[in-house]
This record gives C-alpha cells, structure tokens and sequence, in this order.
C-alpha cells in the first residue's frame, strides 16, 4: 500500500494576512510596552486557518512512513511497537506541565518515576548507578567519555588519551571520542566477525583509556569472548564502554556489568519502546559501575527512607515509602550535559514499559526479538549472502555483493524495491566492513504473518533482480517521489523557503 | 507485553532456524552468564500501570499552586491541535528520514522548521534541531572554535547558568578556556571591559543572551556586533524564552552570526525538563560547520519537487571522528510541535501572544515593587521576566509564598551568591490579574511578619 502522492505547498505558501486563529485574547501594541528600538520592524509568517493546518500536517503525516503505517526492519534502529499507554502516562497534566524548577516536595511523584527507573535499569544491566541526564545515545556517549576523563585525571593518569573502537562500531563511537580530545584506534575485527582479545592485547598500553564495545555487535553476533576482552583492556588499566544501541538483545539473560563494563549507555528511544518521532527527542542514561558513580551528571536523584536516612538500596525497589530529592551537590561530578534534569517524559515511557514487561517479560522480549531476526536469517540464506549465517542476535547482516556482480542490483536498489512494496528499507551500507551491507533487525513486536510478508517480498525482488534487474534498479515507482538528487541537495542548498519578492 | 507469539508460532519458527529451544539462541559463555534472574517489577496490565502513574500524579502537587516559575522553561497555552496532529502515528513512530521517498512529509515539515527559525531569527539558515538551549549554546561554540582555530570563548554573566554549566562541562573535553564578561546595574551585558578582552584576538566567540536570564533584554547596542567582528570573533546570540522573537529585534539585526537557543515555548510541554527543543541558527558562512541534520530541497528523477536529508557529509556517520559533531538523535518530534503551533498561532496570534507576555509581566512588575521592602533590582526593560528584591533572604520568602500554594519564582541566591536576595519571577499569556494580585497580597503579608520579626 503506497503512500499517497499528492501535492503539499509550504505552509508559507498559503494562508491570508490577518487569517488569524482566536486563540488568545488580543494584545496590547507593543510599542505601548518597550522601546522602538528593541522591536522588531515585521513579523512575515504566514496566517492560516486551524483547519487549514489540519489539513496541511494531516497530508504530510500521509507522506511519512512509520511503524504504525508497516514493517520497519531498520537495523541498529530497533523500530518496535511504541504502546499508546506509554504516550497517556506521559501526558498525565501532572507530570507534563511540571516545570523543571519546581521545588522538590511539589514534584517528589516525578522523582519517584526517575528513582524507580534509575533502579530497574541498574538491576537489568549490572550497573551500579545510571544517570538519566544525557538526552540520546551520542549524549550520552559524551557523557561517558567526560566521565572517564575525569577518572583519569584524578587518578593522575592524563596520558590515557586513547579510544579503542572496532571496525563494526556505530559513527557515533569515534565523533564523540574526537569531542573530548581523545585519539581513536580502529581495531580490525577477525575473519568472525568479532574482537580477538589478543589482537586487542598488541594495542592497548599506558595510553588506552577506553575500549567501546557494542555487544552484540553491529554485525549482530554476540561477543562470545568478551569477558577476556575487559581483562585485557582493565589489566592495561583502561576502561570498558558498552555503547547500548543493541541492547536489545540480550535483557534478563546477560548483564553489561557482568561482562566487565564500567560504563554503559542504552538508548530509551531503542530498547524501552519510546517513539523516535522522525529523528528524536531521544533518551541516553548512562549506567556506571560503583568506582565511577561519584562522577556522574548532575543532579541525581538522591532516595531517603521514611526516617530521613539516605536509602541504600541496591537493585529494584518501589518508591512508595521514600523521598527524594535533586542532588546537585557532588562535587566529582562532570558537571551537567543539558539545560534540564532529563528527557522526563520519555523516562515515564520507559517507566510505563518497565512496568508493563516487568522482568521475565523484558526477557522474553529479546529471545523474541532473536527468534525474529534469526528466522528472516534463514527464511532468505538461500537467495542472499549473508555473510555471518550463524545464530545471530536481534539483528542480522546480509549482503548484495554476488547479486550485485551477478545483476547489478546493490543493495540500495533491494532497499527501494522494498519501499515500493510498502515495506521500509533495512539499514543498507552499514557496518562499513561488510559491502553491499543489509542490516536487518525486525524487532519481537512482529507477528509471523508479518515476516512472512516481507520474506516474501525479499524473494521476490531478488527474483526480479535476477529476471528483470531494470525493474529493481527503477525502484521506487510507487513513492510520493522517485529517488532524489542528493548531488544537487548538497551542491545547491536550499534549506529554506524565501519570499518570492525578496533577494534576501 | 507486546509480542504477538503464540506457542506454535515459536515452535515453527525454530524449526525453520534449526535449533530446539528459545535458550538455543541466546546462549552466552558461562563466564557472563547470569546468575539468578534480574530483579525488576513483576509485569502490570495496563490498568495497573495507569494507577501507578494516578500516585505518580499524585505525588507531584506544583500543578496545584500559582506559578511564576520561568527561568528557561516557560508555561505558554498550547492550542490541541498541535497535540492532535503531533501524535498522529506516521509522524511519532517514524525514524530519521533517511529513507526520503517514505519520508516527504517529515522532511518537509522540518524544512518548514529550519524556514521558521531562519525567519524569526533573521539569519540564513538552521537546522532540523539539537536537544535543547544549553546544548545548542555548547554546538554554538564549537562551530565558532571550528571557523576560528581559537580555543577561548568569552561569555556574559547574564546567559543562563544552566547553559553556562553545560558549556564548562563540554569545554573540559574539548580543552577550551571559558571567560565571562559581568552583568551591570541595568541588569544588562556590561561591555566596559570588551575592547580589552578583543585586543589579543584570543577569543572565538562572544556570547550574548537576549532576553537575558535576568529577562533584560540584551542586545548588543549599534556598532558593537560589528566591532566583535573586525576581530574576526564570532558573535553567539542565545534565546532561551523563542517567545521573545515575536516581538524583539531579531538577533540577526543586533549583529549576531550563530544564534542558539530553545524553543520549547512554541508548543512542547516543560515536562520537568525535556524533552525541549534546541535550534542553531546561522549566516551562510556557517552553513558546513552546523552540526547534526539538515534538509534540503531538492528534485526527484522526473524534476518533481522532492526534500532529503543533506550535506551528510559532516555527519558522524559518514565522518565518524572528523565530524562536525557527534550528534545523530535529534528532537524531530518537538521541531515537529513547534512548527505545527507557529502554523496555527501564526503572525497575528504569536504578537498577540508576544505582547501578552509584556503586558502580564509589566503588571507584575508594577503590583511586587509596590509591596513595602521589595523593589526591581534591575532598571532596564524585561520581556517576560524580571528580577526582584525582596527584604530577606528570596530563598526564605520562596518558602513562605510555597505556604501559601504560590510558586513565586527561582531563587537567584542558587546561582549568583551576591543575588540571594532575589527572586526571578515571570509571567505569561496565562498569568491573570488575580493570580499577581495573590502573590502581591502574599508577599506584603510575609515581608510586614519578617520585618515585625527584625
């Protein structure tokens, strides 16, 4: 079912002067309150009747695919349903219109969501502490680099300056290194796919700082040695990072922590349901092991128990009988990673999730979610290279490099031809090690029927490919549009309308 | 839950992979196996969840008293219709558009956000959004580090602290010196000592807050911008309340190069923090060194009007540890909000707004400096917000108007020691004659019992 084709003006395009909405009473001039001079002279932006912008948005909702219009195999992205119970809990007017400097015993039920989530993910992942400042993944990988920065000048070790990534590693990894001024390794991975702990043992010295792990990797295998990786990197005296865009994978069944991690980040918007809403708000707590906890972002979220003592908790609890309050007062802290304290509406999503899963759900959510993968895996080994085709995680990788040669359809054309049949397009052109590069996570909130589906449509477009490559390198044909000129996106800008009459 | 699997389903599926059991598939080393399972909340149905969050609710009373809280985080009317169509599917479960010929809607949606934030800044171009206000602050200043190669940036007192704070924690990794210019008795940037800090040429940017966090409004005066610019230093505006673009000269026009700031008055919750929206907006000049996404408008094969994601190439997933910026995840969603409330509010009814907002707060300033002991501390024209003093400590007054089920504004003492005697107080479209003439009645009633007590 192709999305609808038709025409879409800018919404500057349209509208009357004066077509004004009666939203609020009408104001004073403003020339009446401050000086001239501080004003500004105009105002151009268009006037448009609500109904009018109803209709404007509602056709470019049209225009946009979701997981609510279809599949959405979009490796790495972990593109699952996104429950409406999250959004109502989120937009309870209590927790949506509290501001941010409210005082503490005016907002201790928003604490509470923030202590109870802070819990659940430290018990899930292993980690003593998380912090739920940073505002997506990269945030918080920042954050976590800062972290060990920190570490290591109070240890006195400012040497440390490097960042070991493997080849498979999200772009993210080395950008975020770069912010924080540390070198980057690039680790080859072996024929496997995966970190061979002796090769890791040749590079990391008295300058290694952090190794950045994604477990399982990008390829989507599990990083069977990976404990011997940490004692590589710890006997070196380094740091181990899981960056937790997989994370998916592996709940209740094996912890970052107990693979020897010292730091952690899990992206809320992948693992916890949250809706990416094209491109964001995202959410990136960042999870510590006890040595590092002091410091983390603030504020933190500090608990007391009935009796005004600090409470010890270690793993879940419920918040019922405690208190709590902001702690900006650490003084290790990193600092602060945003204007404020967290990304809270999506921490009460992923508190709604927690609650609707609870542990042995959000365990079956990823061995579902590898059942998933694994079966498109060998629903399509026969008609592709899949080049890692073993027991894979939640995602998979597949590869257009023989059709490619035998067709010359890549895998950007299998990813059009894909669109064109209403199914969004896997990750294509990622990892960079594997070329021709399909990856395919389908996520566990996928019915049979629905792989099924697609598993069909894959076949038969690599048939297609193979009888009538035109056809697949034409695609797509049943979009809004054909495929684009990026050249002429990128060597003429235009990234904004301009008024007709102006030169601006 | 939320996996449709039935028995036979898993039963099938295995078989077509080849293994017996679900375990099969997960199975790890011995070494990182766990060892008892993890120990979180039992599972809830959805009514269970709903009267967990009604306590949540509960628990969190701030909605129950008069507000006059601001300070970077602005309680506006949002019209349900941004909601309405926010919310529609396609739009929230959506991912980043790379895929542009399934994403034409968004794509352009978020043009008309880039367009909106060039029109209301008065500067070329902006980007499909950052995090938030601080953040855009510290991305501000790496653009201006990038197009320099200086490694110092000189920052107003009078910018929000929250995003100074955000800048030092940024500037630790990146090795960057950060100097401040102090506020004056206006409340104002005090520019006396700028020729000064200009002569080494040492600096990359100089960073200017207007409406600034005292709500004064601090543009540069004529000339000045200009000045900062023979230097070849960049010149950062920073909004933290958009609401001020409305009605205030734009940044472009008092000489700013990069302007940053937050949006979040243009229709996202406050949500106890986020999630906002941060915009970078800037002069061509800039365009290579924005950070994170950017959508462009281009044609389809057939010459058909078509948007797309574009100038990737500074992008960390092309770039990796070249990038501009590490940034991916972006705030699509709330770019998406505040584009669909300046469509509905328009140019008449964000004036109206813009104006409202002045006129509230002028009222409010008026009714507080009335009360006996308490006075502007400040003399200089405010938009939304503006700083009083008040006879005691304004952490004690806050307390004794919280008594009264009054929120009376943030505690300046918090941030600037030599201010602990001031509140930031600030009023909206929303603040009424009665909730002011509240807080006046209760402020008079506190101060004439501290200074019965004295």
């Amino acid at each position: 079912m192709p999305l609808p084709t038709y025409d879409t003006p800018l919404i500057f395009e349209s509208g009357q002067p004066g077509r004004a909405n009666r939203y609020l009473p009408e104001g004073p001039a403003l020339e009446t309150l401050l000086p001239a001079d501080a004003l500004r002279a105009d105002l151009p932006l268009p006037d448009n009747s609500e109904l009018d912008v109803v209709r404007h948005f509602t056709r470019l909702s049209q225009k946009t695919f979701g997981i609510d219009t279809a599949f959405y195999p979009l490796g790495s992205c972990t593109m699952k349903y996104n429950p409406r119970i999250n959004d109502a809990m989120a937009n309870t007017p209590a927790l949506r219109d509290l501001h941010p400097f409210a005082p503490d015993h005016a907002a201790q039920g928003a604490l509470a969501v923030m202590w109870e989530l802070e819990r659940a993910l430290a018990s899930l992942f292993g980690m003593a502490a998380f912090s739920l400042n940073p505002a997506a993944g990269a945030h918080a990988e920042l954050t976590a680099l800062l972290i060990a920065k920190a570490y290591f000048k109070q240890r006195g070790e400012t040497q440390r300056n490097v960042v070991i990534v493997p080849d498979t590693a999200h772009g993210t990894n080395p950008a975020s290194a770069a912010m924080v001024g540390f070198k980057v390794l690039s680790l080859k991975s072996d024929a496997q796919g995966r970190v061979d702990p002796d090769d890791l043992r040749r590079v990391v010295g008295p300058d290694t700082a952090v190794c950045m792990m994604t477990n399982p990797n990008t390829l989507g295998l599990f990083e069977p040695r990976i404990h011997e990786v940490s004692d590589v990197v710890h006997e070196a005296g380094g740091l181990m990072y899981y960056d937790g865009a997989n994370a998916n994978a592996l709940m209740g069944n094996t912890r970052p922590g107990d693979m020897g991690f010292d730091l952690m980040h899990l992206n809320l918007h992948k693992t916890f349901s949250i809706p990416h809403g094209g491109g964001g708000a995202g959410a990136g707590p960042v999870g510590v092991a006890a040595h590092l906890v002091d410091f983390l972002p603030t504020p933190v979220v500090r608990a007391n128990e009935a009796d005004g003592t600090p409470s010890t908790a270690t793993g879940w609890r419920e918040s019922a009988d405690l208190t709590f309050a902001l702690d900006f007062d650490r003084p290790q802290t990193i600092g602060t990673m945003r204007s404020f304290w967290s990304n809270f509406a999506h921490m009460v999503r992923a508190l709604a999730y927690t609650y609707a899963n609870g542990g042995d759900g959000l365990t079956m959510v990823s061995k579902l979610a590898v059942l998933n993968a694994n079966y498109i895996r060998a629903s399509i080994r026969d008609v592709i290279d899949v080049p890692y085709d073993e027991i894979n995680r939640h995602e998979f990788v597949a590869s257009a490099q023989t059709l490619k040669r035998e067709t010359g359809v890549r895998a950007l054309d299998l990813a059009k031809a894909l669109l064109d049949r209403g199914y969004h397009a896997p990750t294509v052109y990622f990892p960079l090690i594997v070329p021709e590069c399909l990856m395919i996570e389908p996520t566990e909130t996928e019915s049979k029927e629905t792989l099924d589906g697609f598993i069909a449509a894959f076949r038969e477009i690599v048939a297609t490919a193979k009888s009538d490559p035109e056809r697949v390198l034409a695609a797509p044909v049943n979009t809004a549009v054909g495929r684009i000129d990026e050249t002429r996106a990128a060597r003429q800008p235009d990234l904004r309308w301009r008024a007709r009459d102006s030169t601006g | 839950m939320y996996t449709p699997h039935t028995s036979s389903d898993i039963e099938a599926m295995l078989r077509t992979i080849g293994v017996d059991t679900l375990d099969d598939l997960v199975r790890v080393p011995d070494a990182v196996a766990l060892r008892a399972p993890v120990e979180v909340t039992p599972q809830h149905s959805e009514i269970e969840i709903a009267e967990r969050f009604r306590r949540f609710a509960e628990r969190t009373s701030a909605g129950t008293y008069t507000s006059f809280l601001g300070a970077g985080a602005y309680r506006h009317y949002v019209p349900p219709v941004v909601g309405a169509i926010a919310m529609r599917g396609e739009f929230l479960t959506s991912y980043t558009p790379y895929q542009a010929e399934v994403s034409q809607g968004y794509l352009q949606a978020i043009y008309e956000w880039q367009t909106y934030i060039a029109l209301l800044t008065g500067l070329d171009v902006a980007n499909a959004s950052v995090y938030d206000g601080a953040t855009a602050l510290a991305e501000g200043v790496i653009m201006a580090v990038n197009a320099t190669g200086r490694k110092a940036v000189l920052v107003s007192q009078a910018v929000h602290p929250n995003y100074r704070a955000v800048l030092r924690t940024y500037a630790e990794g990146l090795d960057l010196a950060v100097d401040e210019l102090p506020y004056g008795a206006d409340g104002r940037t005090d520019l006396s000592s700028l020729e000064a800090a200009l002569a080494d040429q040492r600096y990359a940017a100089v960073v200017v807050q207007s409406p600034n966090v005292f709500g004064a409004i601090d543009a540069l005066p004529a000339g000045v911008g200009a000045r900062i610019k023979t230097t070849k230093t960049v010149v950062i505006g920073v909004v933290a309340e958009a609401m001020s673009l409305a009605a205030l000269a734009a940044p472009a026009s008092w000489g700013v190069d990069i302007c940053v700031g937050e949006a979040q008055s243009f229709g996202v919750a406050m949500a106890y923090g986020g999630p906002h929206v941060g915009f970078i907006a800037a002069t061509t000049e800039h365009l290579r060194r924005i950070p994170g996404r950017l959508v462009g408008k281009s044609v389809d094969g057939e010459g058909r009007v078509a948007y797309v994601l574009t100038l990737q190439a500074r992008e960390q997933h092309i770039r990796r540890e070249k990038a501009t910026s590490n940034i991916c995840t972006n705030q699509a969603h709330c770019a998406l909000c505040a584009t669909i409330y300046l469509a509905a509010m328009g140019s008449s009814g964000l004036r109206d707004c813009a104006a409202l907002n002045v006129a509230r707060t002028s009222e409010l300033r008026a009714k507080v400096t009335a009360v006996s002991g308490c006075a502007a501390r400040f003399s200089g024209p405010t938009f939304n917000e503006f700083v009083l003093r008040v006879p005691g400590r304004a952490a004690d007054v806050l307390r004794a108007l919280e008594e009264k089920k009054i929120l009376g504004g943030l505690d300046l003492g918090r941030f600037y020691p030599e201010l602990d005697d001031c509140i930031l107080m600030t009023a909206t479209e929303l603040t009424t004659s009665a909730d002011v003439d509240r807080l006046a009645a209760a402020l008079s009633e506190i101060t004439v019992r501290a200074a019965a007590h004295v």
